[in-house]
């Protein structure tokens, strides 16, 4: 499904990403772990098409696709979900106009007629109930006021509208309140199926508990300098990150 | 009649002409207005056009633009053309009194205007003998003729309008819907007065709109004055649209008794040349004014909004909001004054002006002017220049939306907060669409004209 080889990126001249492989077959669920700074946003930026950052080498295919060839509003369309770190507030752009745009723009991409007013609020329901969201908060302007856990319940909500076939979680679970942790995991874990994958990031082995990883990465200084199991992440919780560290600089 | 004149020198033709017409302008015309003529011409003689060396009119010389060929009609029929008889108004979501103005004389009023008893709403010509007593103490008393050449001319030359009293206690429960339209298959210039005043406890709803319904190049020089009595409640929409080679200046000038609530907003979906007055004079306690605008400019169009909140008398509060789009190479200027007298004390007044600028070609001058003579105050005033959020551009494309229509969500949500404004439900949800059909480039002008925004209609927009 997704294929990273040797992926380098800057920007202003500072390289963050230093040679990334990856590969995610279809089903599975990756968790990417790593201090801070070591370029776990970068890389989903980058994948999501960011311009801000700039690749110098390396390639990325996407359902055999040439995903850097892709704008980002194709990558979005041919199934490429990122939850953002930090969801931005955009005043004035109501939730409902905002998804009812994007869903009618997948829906163009894959030559489908627009969706009708009921079946929008139908399936606006259906998804709200699905990550628990407050009715009020698709009533308001994108983000706009949310508070931080709600701003990350909303990106669940958002991929739950749009139905991914890979979803990058760039720590959606910081800032949860247990409670809305198992909802927003349950969300996640409701998409699953074995066509749809999953790349999480995280600091914490508590969202894993929820969405069990089949991999766990650890990125350092711009490179994957530890792949294993989901046993990874316990390790990495009980010990931080030293010892990869020094190993990786030995 | 009709006068074709051909001004090169501005100000002796112009006199020339009121000399020469000067019995026409009288005839008809109420008392109180012939009795200032005079005095106007000599104002207007003195300061002329304003070119951008007056401080006031910086950033939009009118002088080009009130010279060359120009008609002008000096009574009522000339005015007129066989365009009256396609008004048929029936929108169904704008449910309002409707009254239409063709080249700034009183047209038509709806023929079921059904209004409650006691409210006027009639020609300026009228008004002396319906309402005497009204007419003779407000006309003329808030517009400043000394300080603006413009307002002296439109009072030296304007001979109609529309006239609207609403008396004490009285709430008009549709809003009045003032249609001006330049027509005509000649260049035009058109002098327009109106007058308002909304007594006490009464409230009323008006809206202006302009159009422009064939492809001349017109001038028009519109004067609005506004009493708002004791607890009135006042709005006014102007709705501004109008083609590329219209220059209007129009100036609405509100002037505030206690208690009283106002509401100005200026929204220029489209036009050539527009330059906008707003003048509020708070001059009793307890007043509170809002002060909108938007301004939807591209291609070589320019917008001047120029505003002036007078805190005369403690205790009341102004809120003022300015915001502009330009593309292409459109310029457009705001220039916010507020005023707070000595005595004024307990004032609040906020004024913010904010530009979303979408081309290097584009350009805006702000400038807010703050004369504070009272000790307790809060004010503040902000102008913001500034282009599309790129970071909030990618996270709407991140969701599959294409970079135009993110463009579109990111320009509608920047005019939003002016949109948001407006106390009459129907109109919010009619500017809504127009602008967001703006952004989009699939602007009709004759969309928002309920002359001709209607299957059927025969009359066309330009
Ligand atoms: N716009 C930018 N300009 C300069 N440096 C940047 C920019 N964006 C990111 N960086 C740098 O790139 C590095 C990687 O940042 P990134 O956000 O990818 O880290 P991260 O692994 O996601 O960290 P965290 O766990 O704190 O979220 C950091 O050193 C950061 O300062
Ligand atoms: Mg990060």
């Amino acid at each position: 499904m997704l294929v990273i080889k040797d992926l380098h990126a800057k920007i202003e001249d500072k390289e963050i990403l230093r040679g990334i492989n990856l590969e995610v077959k279809p089903g599975e669920v990756h968790a990417i772990m790593g201090p801070n700074g070591a370029g776990k946003s970068t890389l989903s930026s980058v994948l999501a098409g960011n311009e801000k950052f700039e690749v110098s080498e390396g390639s990325v295919s996407f359902n055999d696709k040439e995903l850097l060839e892709l704008s980002p509003e194709d990558r979005a369309r041919e199934g490429l979900f990122l939850s953002f770190q930090y969801p931005i507030e955009i005043p004035g752009v109501s939730m409902v106009n905002f998804m009812r745009t994007a869903v009618n723009e997948h829906r163009k991409y894959r030559g489908e007629d627009p969706i009708s007013a009921s079946e929008f609020l139908k399936l606006m329901r259906d998804k709200k109930k699905l990550v628990e969201i407050d009715s009020n908060l698709t009533n308001r302007s994108v983000n706009e006021g949310f508070s931080g856990g709600e701003k990350k319940k909303n990106e669940i909500f958002q991929m739950a509208m749009l139905e991914p076939k890979l979803a990058i979680l760039d720590e959606t679970d910081s800032g949860l309140d247990i409670d809305a942790l198992r909802v927003v995991a349950n969300g996640v874990n409701k998409l699953k199926s074995p066509e749809r994958s999953t790349i999480v990031i995280t600091h914490y082995q508590r969202l894993l508990d929820y969405i069990v990883p089949d991999y766990v990465h650890v990125l350092y200084k711009g490179r994957i300098v530890k792949s294993a199991g989901k046993e990874l992440a316990l390790e990495l919780e009980e010990k931080g990150y030293d010892w990869i560290k020094k190993e990786f600089e030995d | 009649m009709n006068v074709a004149c051909r001004i090169v020198n501005l100000q002796e033709e112009y006199i020339k002409l009121f000399n020469d017409q000067k019995s026409l302008l009288q005839s008809g015309a109420p008392k109180k207005m012939n009795s200032l003529r005079d005095d106007a011409l000599k104002i207007f003689e003195e300061k002329g056009i304003p070119s951008n060396k007056v401080e006031a009119y910086k950033y939009t010389n009118l002088q080009p633009y009130f010279k060359g060929s120009l008609n002008v009609a000096f009574t009522n029929d000339a005015a007129h053309n066989d365009i009256t008889q396609h008004f048929h108004c029936e929108v169904p979501q704008l449910n309002t009194y409707n009254v239409f103005l063709v080249n700034g004389w009183f047209s038509a009023k709806d023929s079921d205007l059904n209004l409650p008893d006691g409210v006027i709403v009639c020609s300026m010509q009228e008004a002396e003998q319906k309402a005497p007593d009204v007419f003779e103490k407000y006309y003329g008393e808030t517009a400043p003729m000394k300080e603006d050449s413009l307002v002296a001319m439109n009072t030296a030359f304007a001979q109609d309008g529309a006239f609207i009293y609403v008396p004490k206690g009285v709430v008009l429960d549709k809003p009045i819907q003032l249609v001006n339209i330049m027509t005509g298959d000649e260049d035009r210039l058109a002098f327009q007065r109106n007058l308002i005043v909304v007594d006490e406890n009464a409230q009323l709803k008006v809206m202006l709109c302009d159009h422009t319904m064939s492809s001349q190049r017109f001038v028009i020089n519109t004067v609005t004055e506004v009493f708002a009595k004791e607890n009135s409640v006042f709005d006014v929409y102007n709705v501004q649209n109008q083609h590329n080679l219209t220059t209007q200046v129009q100036g609405i000038y509100v002037h505030q008794k206690k208690n009283s609530n106002i509401l100005t907003n200026n929204l220029t979906l489209h036009a050539g040349i527009a330059r906008n007055n707003v003048n509020v004079t708070m001059d009793d306690d307890h007043c509170e004014s809002h002060v909108y605008g938007l301004y939807l400019s591209d291609k070589n169009q320019h917008v001047d909004n120029s505003t002036f909140i007078n805190h005369a008398k403690p205790d009341c509060q102004s809120f003022e909001l300015f915001k502009g789009v330009m593309d292409d190479s459109a310029t457009g200027a705001f220039s916010g004054r507020v005023y707070v007298a000595q005595d004024a004390q307990r004032t609040n007044a906020y004024q913010s002006n904010n530009n979303l600028l979408l081309t290097d070609n584009a350009k805006i001058n702000s400038k807010p002017q703050l004369e504070i003579y009272a000790d307790d105050v809060k004010c503040s005033h902000g102008a913001t220049v500034g282009q599309l959020d790129d970071e909030a551009m990618f996270y709407l494309r991140a969701r599959g939306i294409n970079k135009e229509e993110g463009r579109i969500l990111l320009m509608f949500a920047f005019a939003y907060e002016v949109i948001e404004k407006i106390r009459v439900e129907p109109l919010k949800e009619q500017i809504r669409g127009l602008v967001e059909k703006r952004f989009r480039g699939e602007f009709d002008k004759c969309d928002s004209c309920v002359v001709c925004g209607q299957p059927g209609s025969n009359a066309s927009c330009l």
